[in-house]
């Protein structure tokens, strides 16, 4: 599954790195502490947060993420929103809680 | 000359303060150990500061004064002002940002201001362990805009910290020093995060009990006691330096 897959299924936002929505999603992660993402994350996984600080980018490069979900109406920051273009990693938006966003996604992804 | 600076200390206000931290215990016992600066950082609120400025300055100790601020990112920061008017106005951010959660006293603690005999005056309904609604670069843009210290809190420990919270000390992060705890020098931080390697690093006690003042020092060395002193020497210029007391 793509990420524009996944963008219309659980109709989120694309909140920046449209240049990214063919990127591959084998799984997710769900989580707010960046320390545990970077340890704990794999590859191709879309995550799942509130945290909008540009680590959120650093950390999703670095490990070679999917995308990131922003929960509950949050929007990037700035300086995150442009480098989520720049390297084109997709930020997605929801007004749904994690939970719910988590439930719906790995409905979709389980198999 | 070099002045001992503890810079991190929480008073009876903070939940999980205890309640022999009132200003009057806190300034006696930091006089007892020789303490030359006192850092007051409660949680999300400056309310014992003045009082224990005057008390402190009573027995020739100098106080910076502050706060610790959670910010939206549960990252803590250490933050200081010149002046009670400085103070006063970050206060009111503070009261503008602090959301409107209530202390539970039964499971965070008592949060009560005292008075210099030790009766409580005042008593913080709101939570102030809380996040405040406001993100790490815009509680720092609103400190340097009151012309303050932004210094994030013990970088290194794996709770509330900018490598908890944020994986990491952001690239090209500006910052006065950056506090670690006894579980790291300065030079394992720098090989850890090089684009800080020319950062100033302080160690404070992060006091909750008196017991544990003065636990940790910074020593600072500069012509005098002032805000303007401490700038200079976090920032080493003009011939004044800082560096953690071994």
């Amino acid at each position: 599954m793509t990420v524009k897959e996944v963008t219309e299924k659980l109709g989120l936002k694309v909140l920046s790195g449209a240049n990214g929505l063919s990127r591959k999603v084998t799984g997710g992660y769900v989580s707010d502490l960046l320390s545990d993402v970077m340890g704990n994350a794999d590859a191709d996984q879309i995550w799942i947060t509130l945290q909008t600080h540009k680590n959120v980018l650093a950390i999703a490069s670095l490990k070679d993420l999917a995308g990131v979900i922003l929960v509950s109406d949050n929007r990037p920051e700035p300086d995150t929103e442009a480098q989520s273009n720049e390297e084109e990693i997709p930020i997605l938006g929801t007004s749904l809680p994690t939970f719910e966003i988590s439930g719906k996604l790995y409905e979709m992804l389980k198999k | 000359m070099v002045f001992r600076a503890d810079l991190h200390v929480h008073t009876v206000l903070s939940p999980c303060g205890d309640l022999d931290m009132s200003p009057a215990k806190i300034v006696e016992v930091a006089a007892r150990r020789g303490i030359d600066i006192l850092g007051i950082t409660d949680h999300n609120s400056t309310r014992h500061v003045p009082l224990i400025c005057k008390l402190a300055w009573e027995v020739g100790i100098f106080v910076l004064m502050g706060a610790e601020v959670t910010t939206r990112e549960e990252v803590h920061c250490l933050v200081f002002f010149e002046d009670l008017e400085k103070l006063s106005a970050f206060q009111e951010y503070l009261d503008r940002y602090l959301p409107e959660i209530p202390n539970d006293p039964k499971y965070f603690g008592h949060q009560v201001v005292v008075d210099e005999l030790e009766n409580i005056v005042d008593t913080e309904n709101r939570l102030l362990i809380s996040g405040l609604d406001q993100s790490l670069d815009q509680v720092r843009q609103q400190v340097y805009s009151l012309g303050g210290l932004f210094i994030p809190a013990h970088i290194d420990r794996m709770r509330f910290s900018l490598t908890s919270q944020l994986g990491f000390v952001p690239k090209g992060f500006a910052a006065d020093a950056f506090e670690i705890s006894r579980n790291n020098t300065p030079e394992q931080m720098k090989q850890k995060f090089p684009w800080i390697a020319s950062a100033s690093f302080i160690r404070g006690s992060d006091a909750h009990t008196l017991d544990d003042i003065g636990e940790s020092l910074t020593l600072l060395e500069m012509e005098r006691r002032s805000f303007d002193e401490v700038c200079k020497a976090l920032h080493g210029i003009d011939n004044r330096s800082n560096r953690i007391a071994s």
